[in-house]
């Protein structure tokens, strides 16, 4: 083994550089206080191997990092663990990052002959969050999608050179398949590369001068081994376990629903430690940008480059502990505001809740039977009623008609509710509910509209409460015949289970025992009468021909109120028609319980 | 410095020797650079995407009471290599004006880019990211707001009752409205 190792060493000298290694001085003994430079190298090392091997299973394009990322957080075995390690050890970086400088500076470890050694270290934290920066937006989704637009556009207002910075990290004049090349080129390859050279150069000259002791030396001097190691091994473990703990608390890292720029994404914020630079550009008004977005941090960054040579002076330690105090409490302060002002806003904590139920609605989407397409998983929460049923009735029914008592997603229109809630529409519930004297004419129903005073209030007013035991029974039979034309799948067991019913029910709907036939056509059965068609009715083909031309003559006809023809008139297309009459049909994908 | 190391009078073939290597290091160190500045820089001559007019709604579907509307721009998206017809590239809200006359807005915040939102309550536009706030013509409310400029206000046209706008998408952060 001596005899090898002794081979070994004559060629290369390994000995040598072990003894180097290990054997550094510690002035005044071990110390818990040098063990961050450490823990840094050893996030740094998790980033690389993690990232080595998420690059594995990564693919940078506008269709297929989101879907990638997915695949390794959902999919594949271990692939969350992975993911949630990367994810956090960045953030554990940013913190440690931090610590160190503040010791550096405490201890002064800054001043000659170390200026070199700080000023590869200022560069080092500029590197590392430029890492986080460009990490932000490779999985695709949409906070990393509308962060990174807001960080790029930034960067665009730097004078002279912003513009065509920005169109060269974008790769191009939008954001799409080169951004994302781009941006992974420089997050895997470009900055890791600077980072790993200034780190051999930032060791280099922390061994070339030492490390600084902080005075009073408590005990004698030491080598690094075995007692230094042993802190540093420890920081290093203690680093690990919280990030261990956060990647199980948070099972993986993160995923929204995937980018979209057409999609109004109201809850878009940069990684938590850039928020105090986002609040700060709070204070700059139109045309005064500049100063919050690239002067003031520039001038404070080059500034906390300048503390070797600010602490020359004679009081110039102290005043760079004072600088650094003070803009690190403007950078809590800040980042407090940021979050303080978002937590308080409804509007920001309403888009939060919109962006964490489409993240979850994406996953169950794309984990379904039928996957995701090669058009990517964008195209999935676009064709989805569950998603946008709600957002197309908002946009286009609620200010006369409600769902459930709302808009659809859950708020209140300013109009006044003038025509029927249709939340469970053509259901038994719903059928009851229309043909029950007391609620007919309500805002409900037809109390809203002008139909208040038309025929089927009428009828339902004056038929219904004279209706002895037998009829009250024929009339529950032809509702339940009429509820099963739609075909609803909330009802479809209770069909199924009625058939009989549902049989005797058919045969009332066209006889003139209940009189449905005297205006209706039902069951493609008719008298000549005008009402609205019945046949199919609340199917998926008879809302969509409703929605699209309530004016046609099977419909309303002359009659119809104030609803538009959306289709006929153009103002919405069919696929949008579609998704609001599937979305109130309830008829939209739902993973199979216990599925995975 | 040893003084055999550098002589005071250098002498002319070392000094060739030196240029030569200098030179011979420098243009093999070039070369591939230089090929890789060419891709690096080739996206300053693309243009974004947009200017054509596109459909974008019916006229029937933009409220008559000037309150504006978002609607999705569909058209062909061209990301690099990709081509994808008919599908949504932007958002713009239209509004009918006085007059009848159709305004078309790009939803997206003239400050750093992010999607401003309708605020029916307060009648006025609002970003979600810096707080920027226009009024309903799309010009700056609150004179505090980041925004250098109001909302891009986009060209349009009705044509057999429908809107047709000339999307486009415009520099951010920017006193003036530059095309993207
Ligand atoms: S992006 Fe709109 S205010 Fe900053």
């Amino acid at each position: 083994m001596n005899s090898l190792f002794n081979w070994i060493d004559q060629r290369t000298g390994a000995r040598k550089l072990l003894h180097e290694v290990l054997f550094e001085n510690v002035p005044g003994g071990a110390r818990w206080r040098y063990v961050w430079g450490s823990t840094l190298v050893f996030c740094f090392t998790v980033q690389v191997i993690t990232g080595l091997f998420l690059w594995l299973a990564y693919s940078p394009g506008s269709q297929t990092a989101w879907e990638s990322v997915y695949f390794i957080q959902h999919q594949m075995t271990g692939g969350w663990f992975l993911r949630g390690l990367h994810h956090f050890t960045a953030q554990a970086m940013t913190v440690l990052l931090l610590l160190h400088l503040l010791q550096v500076v405490i201890d002064g470890a800054y001043k000659a002959p170390r200026e070199i050694n700080y000023w590869t270290g200022v560069l080092l934290l500029v590197l590392v969050l430029s890492l986080s920066l460009t990490g932000y937006l490779l999985p695709w989704d949409q906070k990393g999608f509308w962060a990174t637009r807001v960080a790029t556009n930034i960067a665009a207002i730097t004078p002279v050179v912003g513009p065509a910075l920005q169109q060269i990290v974008v790769g191009g004049a939008d954001y799409g398949h080169h951004t994302l090349t781009r941006f992974f080129a420089l997050h895997a390859g470009i900055i890791p590369g600077l980072i790993i050279a200034f780190i051999g150069l930032h060791v280099y000259l922390f061994r070339k001068h030492g490390l600084t002791p902080k005075e009073p030396r408590r005990k004698r001097d030491e080598p690094f081994w075995p007692r230094q190691v042993m802190c540093d091994a420890v920081a290093c473990l203690a680093v690990l376990a919280v990030v261990l703990t956060l990647v199980l608390v948070n099972h993986g890292a993160p995923l929204g629903a995937p980018a979209d720029a057409s999609e109004q994404f109201s809850a878009a914020r940069p990684e938590w430690y850039f928020l105090f630079l986002f609040q700060f550009l709070k204070y700059f008004p139109g045309g005064t940008e500049v100063w919050g977005a690239i002067v003031i941090p520039t001038v404070l960054l080059l500034l906390v480059g300048a503390l070797p040579l600010l602490g020359r002076w004679k009081f110039g330690h102290r005043f760079n502990l004072g600088f650094l105090g003070a803009m690190l409490a403007g950078v809590a302060l800040l980042t407090w505001l940021a979050v303080a002002e978002d937590r308080s806003k409804p509007e920001y904590v309403a888009a939060v809740k919109a962006a964490d139920f489409e993240a979850e609605r994406v996953l169950a989407l794309a984990a379904a039977p039928s996957g995701i397409p090669t058009a990517g998983a964008v195209t999935l929460l676009r064709a989805d009623p569950l998603v946008q049923g709600p957002k197309l009735f908002a946009r286009n029914c609620a200010s006369c008609h409600r769902y459930d008592g709302h808009d659809g997603l859950g708020l209140q229109p300013k109009d006044k509710q003038s025509a029927s809630d249709l939340k469970g529409f053509a259901s038994r519930p719903w059928l009851e509910g229309l043909l029950n004297p007391a609620t007919v004419d309500s805002v409900n129903y037809m109390g809203g509209s002008k139909h208040k005073d038309g025929e089927m209030v009428k009828w339902v007013k004056e038929n219904v409460p004279t209706f002895n035991a037998s009829s009250k029974e024929q009339l529950k039979q032809a509702l339940i015949a009429l509820s099963a034309e739609a075909g609803l799948k909330s009802q479809k067991e209770a069909d199924l289970r009625d058939v009989a019913i549902i049989g005797v029910g058919a045969k009332l709907l066209v006889s003139h025992d209940l009189g449905c036939i005297d205006c209706h056509t039902v069951l493609n059965k008719s008298d000549g009468g005008e009402a609205p068609d019945l046949t199919g009715f609340g199917s998926r083909q008879w809302l969509t021909a409703f929605i699209s031309n309530p004016k046609h003559e099977s419909f309303y006809g002359e009659r119809n109120d104030r609803m538009p023809a959306f289709g006929a008139d153009g103002r919405l297309t069919e696929t949008e028609i579609g998704l609001i009459a599937d979305w109130l049909r309830g008829e939209w994908y739902e993973p199979a319980a216990g599925g995975r | 410095m040893d003084p055999k190391d550098s002589p005071t009078q250098p002498d002319r073939r070392e000094f060739i020797t030196k240029a030569c290597a200098l030179t011979a290091g420098a243009v093999a160190a070039t070369v591939p650079a230089a090929a890789g500045l060419f891709v690096l820089l080739d996206p300053l001559g693309r243009k974004g995407g947009g200017g054509e007019p596109v459909r974008v709604a019916a006229l029937e579907a933009i409220p008559d009471d000037g309150v504006p509307r978002k609607f999705s721009v569909l058209a062909t998206r061209v990301d690099a290599w990709n081509r994808t017809p008919n599908v949504p590239i932007g958002a713009v809200y239209l509004r009918r004006a006085v007059g009848g006359t159709v305004q078309a807005f790009n939803v997206v915040c003239p400050h750093a880019g992010c999607f401003v939102d309708y605020v029916a309550d307060a009648k006025h536009y609002l970003c979600p990211c810096h707080n920027s706030t226009f009024d309903t013509e799309g010009r700056i409310q609150d004179p505090k707001s980041p925004s250098p400029r109001g909302l891009d206000e986009l060209a349009t046209e009705v044509r057999d009752g429908a809107v047709w706008v000339k999307f486009q998408n415009y520099r951010a952060g920017a006193k003036e409205k530059l095309p993207a």
